[in-house]
C-alpha cells in the first residue's frame, strides 16, 4: 500500500523516508490488532454476556411496585360511616437518590415544618429499609405543604409527594374503644401477618374492631411492574395486578344509641352497653371519656400521647372491656334467682330488716342502707327497696357453692366472647378460687357480702349486661356480638314463676311505689326493670345506699363510689338491656338510673 | 467518467487540496454519528444543530489548514509550539474551570490550550526532526522527548489525564515513526512499568478511584463504579442486532451517564446491536487505513510524520473511549472521534485531518 517515496534532495534521505514507511507499516498493523481487540471485547459483552446484561438492563428499568389494597369501611347497622379512606399526599424519600441528604433534609425543614418525632422515626424507618425504598418523612400535608414541594421538587432529588389513602373516624371520640383505629405496622405486627397480603400496607388495626377484624377490612395487596428511570420515576406500567380491596364492615351498633349513651354519662367517666336480648346484638358500647382515635393514625406525638396518659380519667383505658367493677345490689337479682331455684326462698318468703343482721355466733354487724330498716319485706320489695338483710340472709342460707353455680350460669367470671379484643374476664368468688388465688379456706362472712354483690366479685360492664340479657330472655341470649349475631343458648333454666317473680321485683325497682330508681319512671316512654347498684371505692363496713349517697357528695370525687344501674324493657316482652356504671357517681340510683332511662329512650327512638 | 457528477466533486474537493475518499468517510461518520446523537440528546434536533455548527467550524479549520503550504508549517512549527507552550503555563495561574483548571479565559471565548498542543507539539517535533538525520541519534532523542514531556507535565497537573495521554501519545508516536530504537522503546516502557507505583501515589484521588473502579467496579455501583457497570449493561443488552434506534432503554431511562458526550458509543452499542458496532468500527478502520495511505504518499520526513502522528491520535481517541465504554480501560473522559457532542475534540481532529489533506496534495510538487 505505501510505495517508496518519490525523493527529495536530501543524500541519504530515501534510507529515511524507507524507515518511515516501515515504521507506518508497523502501527498500521498495530491498530488493525487494537480495533480487532476491541472489537472482541464488545462481541463478548454483546453476545457472550448478552443475557446477562439484558438481564441487568431490565431490572434496572422493571420494578415491582406492590399496591395496598383500599381497607374496607365500618359502617353502623344503618349504614353510617365509622371509619373510612380519605385521600392524602405524603412527603417520601429515597435516601440512595438524594445525593445530600443533610442538605435536603434542611431544605425541607424550611418548606414544612418537621416534627422532632417525624424525623425521628423517619431514621428508624432508614435503618430498617431496603436501599431504593421511599421512605415516609411527613404524612398528611396539607394542600399548602403539597404546593410548596411541587414548586420546589426539581431541586430536592430523591423526594416525591406520593398520594394515598389514609383513615379517617368521622366520629372521633364518640367510637374510639369500640372501632379502635389502626397505626403503623411495627415489626411485631409484621411477624404474625401474611406478608404476602401485606406487601404495600403500612398501617394495621391495633384496637377495636379495627384490630378484631384486620382479616375481613384489609383485603389482598396487588402489584404493579412498572419502568422506571435512574431517578426512580415511574413512566410506565407494563403490568397489574389490582388489590383485592378489603369487606366494608356493618356493625350491630346504632350511632343514635351510642351518641346518647355517650351523652347521658355527661361528665362521669364509666361505660355504657346496649344489647338486644334475643340476638345479643351491641347497639351501644361506649367508655368515656374516649379519645380521637385519628391522633394515632399518623403516629400520635409525645405531648398529644402523654395528655392522655395523665389525664385523671385516664381516656385509653376501655373500661367496657376491662374495667372490673364490683357489681354491687345489681347481683342481686341474680342471687333471688338462685334462692328460689333452690327452694331456699318463695316469692313470699318474709325477711324481718331491722337496719342489721349478724351471722350466728359473730359479733360483727352487716348493715342495711336505709337507717332502722325496712320492715317485713317479700322477695318483690326486697329488690325494689334493694334491702341488703333479705340478701344476707338469702346467700347464707343458699352457701357460696349454690351462689357460685348460679353466677357463672349467667356468665360471671368468664369473657363474654364479644368480638372485640381484650376483654377481662372479671372475678366469679368460689371456694378453689379463693385457695388458689390467697391459698384460704373460705369464710362465711364473705358468703354475707357476696349476697349483696361486694367483696371478691368483679365484672365487667359488658359481662353485666350480658348477665342481663340472659335474665331478661329467662335464660336465652346469645353471645354479644358486634359484627353478625352469635347462636343463642339457653344459658340457665328456671321455673317461669322463678323468672316472673325476679321480673316483678326489678320492674318494682323502677315502677314500685318504694324503688329505689322510681325517679326516672316519669321519663321513661315504656315499662322498664332494672337494679341499681353502687360498687364500692372507698372501703366502709356496711353498705348504705341512700345514706351513702348524701354522704358521697361530701368526699372528694376519687374516693366516691362507683354508680351501676342494670335494665331491661319493654317488660311485657323484653327486647333491649341497657347497663350503666358512672364511676364516682355516688349512687346507682341517682346517678346510673338516669342515664339507663335516657339511654333506654334514645334506643326506643331509633326504633330498636 | 469526466462528466460524471461524482467525478465532478472528486475534481473540485481535490481543488481544494481534500481528498476525496477521506472526506467522504468522515462525512459518513459525522452522518451516522449525527442519527446517534439525537437518540442519544434526548431527541433534542437543536442538540445537533448545535453539534453540526461546530463542526461548521471544524470543517473551516480544515479548509483553512490544509491550503497552508508545508513549507510554512515548517517554518513556524517552533513558535506555534512556543505559543502553545505560554498558553499552557499560563493555564496554571489564570485558568478556570470545575475542579480542573483547563480553560484560559479570553473575554470572548474559552479556549483549551492543551488541544492547540495536541496539533502543536507533533508539528513542531516533526519540523525538529525533518533536519536530523533518521533514525535521530541520542541527542536529537532526548531533545524530543524534554519537547514532550514539558506540555505532558503541564497538563497532567491541570490535571486532565485523557489529554494528557494524547499529547504524549501523539509525540511519541512522531518519534516512533522517526525510527526510534527498539531497544530503547522497550527499555523506556519497562521503565514506566517500574515506575508505576510512584505514578500511582502522585495521582489525584480522583485519578486513583477511576483506575480502582475500573479494576473493580462491582466494588461500588452506586458511585465511581454506576458509570461503568451502567454503560457495560447498555453494551451487553444490545446483544446481536440491539434494541432499535431510540429504543435504548438505559440511554433513554437515564441509566446511563451522559450518553450524548464520553458514552455514545455505550448508546450507538445498545440500539444498533454487535452488528452496528462492527459497521462503525469498520468505518473508522477505513479512515484510518486511508489516512495512513496519504500518509505514506506524502513528498517528505516531515509529511509523513505529522500526518502518520494525526491518524495515530484519532485513532488513539477511537481506542481509548471504546476500551473505556466497555470496561477495558479506565474512565479518562475522552470523545469518541467525530461523534460525541462537543467541539473542542472535533474541531482539533478536523484540523489534523486538514493537515494530512494539504500535506497529501502537495506530494508531487518539489518543496
Amino acid at each position: 500500500m505505501i510505495t517508496s517515496s518519490r525523493s527529495t534532495g536530501m543524500g541519504d534521505s530515501r534510507s529515511a523516508l524507507a524507515q518511515v514507511d516501515r515504521r507506518l507499516q508497523f502501527l498500521i498493523g498495530l491498530m488493525l490488532v487494537v480495533v480487532c481487540l476491541l472489537a472482541l471485547r464488545l462481541g463478548l459483552l454483546q453476545l457472550g454476556d448478552h443475557e446477562q446484561y439484558a438481564a441487568r438492563a431490565d431490572d434496572n428499568r422493571i420494578s415491582l411496585r406492590a399496591l395496598p389494597p383500599n381497607r374496607g369501611l365500618i359502617l353502623d347497622r344503618r349504614g353510617r360511616v365509622l371509619a373510612e379512606n380519605l385521600p392524602a399526599y405524603r412527603l417520601v424519600v429515597v435516601p440512595e437518590r438524594a445525593p445530600d441528604l443533610e442538605g435536603t433534609l434542611a431544605r425541607l425543614a424550611d418548606l414544612v415544618p418537621l416534627s422532632d418525632d417525624e424525623r425521628r422515626r423517619f431514621e428508624q424507618q432508614r435503618a430498617r429499609s431496603r436501599p431504593f425504598e421511599s421512605i415516609t418523612l411527613k404524612s398528611n400535608l396539607d394542600e399548602e405543604e403539597v404546593a410548596k414541594l411541587a414548586i420546589h421538587r426539581h431541586r430536592l432529588p430523591g423526594v416525591d409527594i406520593e398520594p394515598y389513602l389514609t383513615r379517617h373516624y368521622p366520629q372521633g371520640e364518640l367510637f374510639a374503644h369500640l372501632v379502635g383505629y389502626v397505626g403503623r405496622m411495627d415489626d411485631r405486627d409484621r411477624e404474625r401477618l401474611d406478608p404476602d397480603r401485606y406487601r404495600a400496607t403500612t398501617h394495621v388495626g391495633k384496637t377495636g374492631i379495627e384490630r378484631q377484624y384486620e382479616a375481613e377490612l384489609h383485603g389482598s395487596s396487588g402489584f404493579e411492574r412498572v419502568e422506571t428511570n435512574a431517578q426512580g420515576r415511574i413512566l410506565r406500567v407494563l403490568e397489574r395486578k389490582d388489590p383485592q380491596p378489603g369487606e366494608d364492615l356493618r356493625l350491630n351498633v346504632d350511632l343514635d344509641v351510642q351518641r346518647a349513651a355517650y351523652e347521658a354519662l355527661g361528665d362521669y367517666a364509666g361505660a355504657v352497653v346496649v344489647l338486644q336480648v334475643a340476638t345479643g346484638e351491641v347497639l351501644a358500647l361506649v367508655s368515656k371519656p374516649g379519645f380521637d382515635p385519628n391522633l394515632f393514625v399518623h403516629g400520635i406525638s409525645h405531648a398529644d400521647y402523654n395528655r392522655l396518659l395523665d389525664h385523671r380519667q385516664r381516656p385509653l383505658f376501655n373500661r367496657v372491656l376491662s374495667g372490673g367493677y364490683e357489681p354491687g345490689s345489681t347481683v342481686k337479682p341474680f342471687i333471688a334467682l338462685a334462692g328460689l331455684d333452690a327452694g331456699v326462698v318463695t316469692p313470699s318468703t318474709e325477711v324481718v330488716s331491722t337496719g342489721q343482721y349478724r351471722l350466728p355466733g359473730h359479733s360483727r354487724t352487716y348493715g342495711d342502707w336505709k337507717a332502722g330498716g325496712h320492715g317485713r319485706v317479700d322477695l318483690e320489695l326486697a329488690l325494689a327497696e334493694s334491702v341488703n338483710v333479705y340478701f344476707y340472709k338469702l346467700a347464707v342460707e343458699l352457701g357460696i357453692d349454690r351462689i357460685s353455680r348460679e353466677l357463672a350460669l349467667f356468665g360471671f367470671g368468664r369473657s363474654t366472647g364479644l368480638d372485640l379484643p381484650g376483654e377481662n374476664s372479671g372475678i366469679l368468688p368460689t371456694r378453689s378460687w379463693k385457695r388458689a388465688t390467697f391459698n384460704q379456706p373460705w369464710f362465711p362472712g364473705e358468703t354475707v357480702i357476696t349476697g349483696i354483690g361486694q367483696g371478691f366479685t368483679v365484672v365487667t360492664p359488658v359481662q353485666l349486661a350480658h348477665a342481663t340479657a340472659a335474665l331478661a330472655g329467662r335464660g336465652r341470649t346469645a353471645a354479644p356480638a358486634l359484627v353478625g349475631q352469635r347462636e343463642p343458648v339457653q344459658m340457665v333454666r328456671h321455673d317461669d314463676a322463678d323468672w316472673r317473680a325476679v321480673h316483678r321485683g326489678m320492674e318494682a325497682v323502677v315502677h314500685g311505689s318504694s324503688g329505689t330508681a322510681r325517679a326516672i319512671e316519669s321519663e321513661l316512654v315504656v315499662r322498664m326493670a332494672g337494679k341499681t347498684g353502687t360498687a364500692q371505692v372507698f372501703g366502709r363496713p356496711d353498705d348504705d345506699e341512700e345514706a351513702d349517697e348524701r354522704e358521697q357528695d361530701e368526699l372528694p370525687e376519687f374516693l366516691r363510689n362507683h354508680a351501676l344501674f342494670t335494665g331491661f324493657a319493654p317488660i311485657e316482652e323484653p327486647r333491649l338491656v341497657v347497663s350503666v356504671v358512672a364511676e364516682h357517681g355516688g349512687g346507682g340510683a341517682s346517678v346510673a338510673a338516669p342515664i339507663a332511662a335516657t339511654v333506654m329512650n334514645a334506643a326506643l327512638e331509633a326504633g330498636l | 467518467m469526466n462528466g460524471s457528477p461524482g467525478s465532478l466533486v472528486a475534481l473540485g474537493l481535490q481543488r481544494l487540496r481534500l481528498d476525496p475518499w477521506l472526506f467522504g468517510l468522515l462525512v459518513v461518520l459525522v452522518a451516522f454519528g449525527s442519527m446517534v446523537l439525537y437518540s442519544a440528546g434526548e431527541q433534542s434536533m437543536a442538540l445537533v444543530w448545535r453539534q453540526w455548527v461546530r463542526l461548521g467550524v471544524g470543517l473551516a479549520v480544515l479548509l483553512f489548514v490544509a491550503q497552508v503550504p508545508p513549507r510554512l508549517l515548517k517554518a513556524w512549527a517552533p513558535f506555534l509550539f512556543l505559543a502553545a507552550l505560554l498558553m499552557l503555563v499560563a493555564v496554571v495561574f489564570f485558568g478556570v474551570g470545575r475542579g480542573a483548571q483547563r480553560w484560559l479565559d479570553l473575554g470572548l471565548l474559552r479556549f483549551q490550550p492543551s488541544e492547540a498542543m495536541k496539533l502543536a507539539l507533533p508539528l513542531a517535533l516533526a519540523a525538529m526532526l525533518d533536519r536530523k538525520p533518521l533514525p535521530p541519534d541520542w541527542r536529537t532523542v532526548i531533545a524530543a522527548a524534554t519537547l514532550i514531556a514539558v506540555p505532558v507535565g503541564l497538563i497532567v497537573i491541570q490535571p486532565d489525564l485523557g489529554t494528557a495521554v494524547l499529547v504524549g501519545m501523539s509525540g511519541a508516536c512522531v518519534l516512533f515513526l522517526a525510527g526510534l530504537r527498539w531497544r530503547l522503546i522497550i527499555g523506556v516502557s519497562a521503565a514506566l512499568a517500574a515506575a508505576a507505583p510512584l505514578i500511582w501515589l502522585n495521582l489525584h484521588e480522583y485519578q486513583q478511584d477511576r483506575i480502582r473502579t475500573f479494576l473493580d467496579p462491582e466494588s461500588d455501583p452506586l458511585g465511581e463504579g454506576w458509570n461503568i457497570i451502567q454503560s457495560k449493561i447498555a453494551v451487553g443488552s444490545g446483544g446481536l442486532s440491539g434494541k432499535g434506534w431510540l429504543e435504548g432503554s438505559q440511554s433513554h431511562l437515564e441509566f446511563l451517564p451522559e450518553p450524548h458526550t464520553d458514552f455514545i458509543f455505550s448508546v450507538l452499542a445498545e440500539e444498533f446491536g454487535f452488528i452496528g458496532v462492527v459497521a462503525v468500527l469498520a468505518l473508522y478502520v477505513a479512515i484510518i487505513l486511508r489516512g495512513m495511505f496519504l500518509a505514506g504518499q506524502c513528498r517528505d520526513a516531515f509529511g509523513r510524520l505529522l500526518a502518520g502522528a494525526m491518524i495515530f491520535m484519532f485513532f488513539v481517541y477511537l481506542a481509548v473511549n471504546v476500551g473505556m465504554v466497555s470496561g477495558a480501560l479506565p474512565v479518562v473522559g475522552v470523545p469518541l472521534p467525530l461523534v460525541s457532542y462537543g467541539g473542542t475534540s472535533a474541531v482539533t481532529l478536523l484540523a489534523g485531518f486538514g493537515l494530512v489533506m494539504g500535506l497529501y496534495s502537495r506530494r508531487r510538487f518539489m518543496g
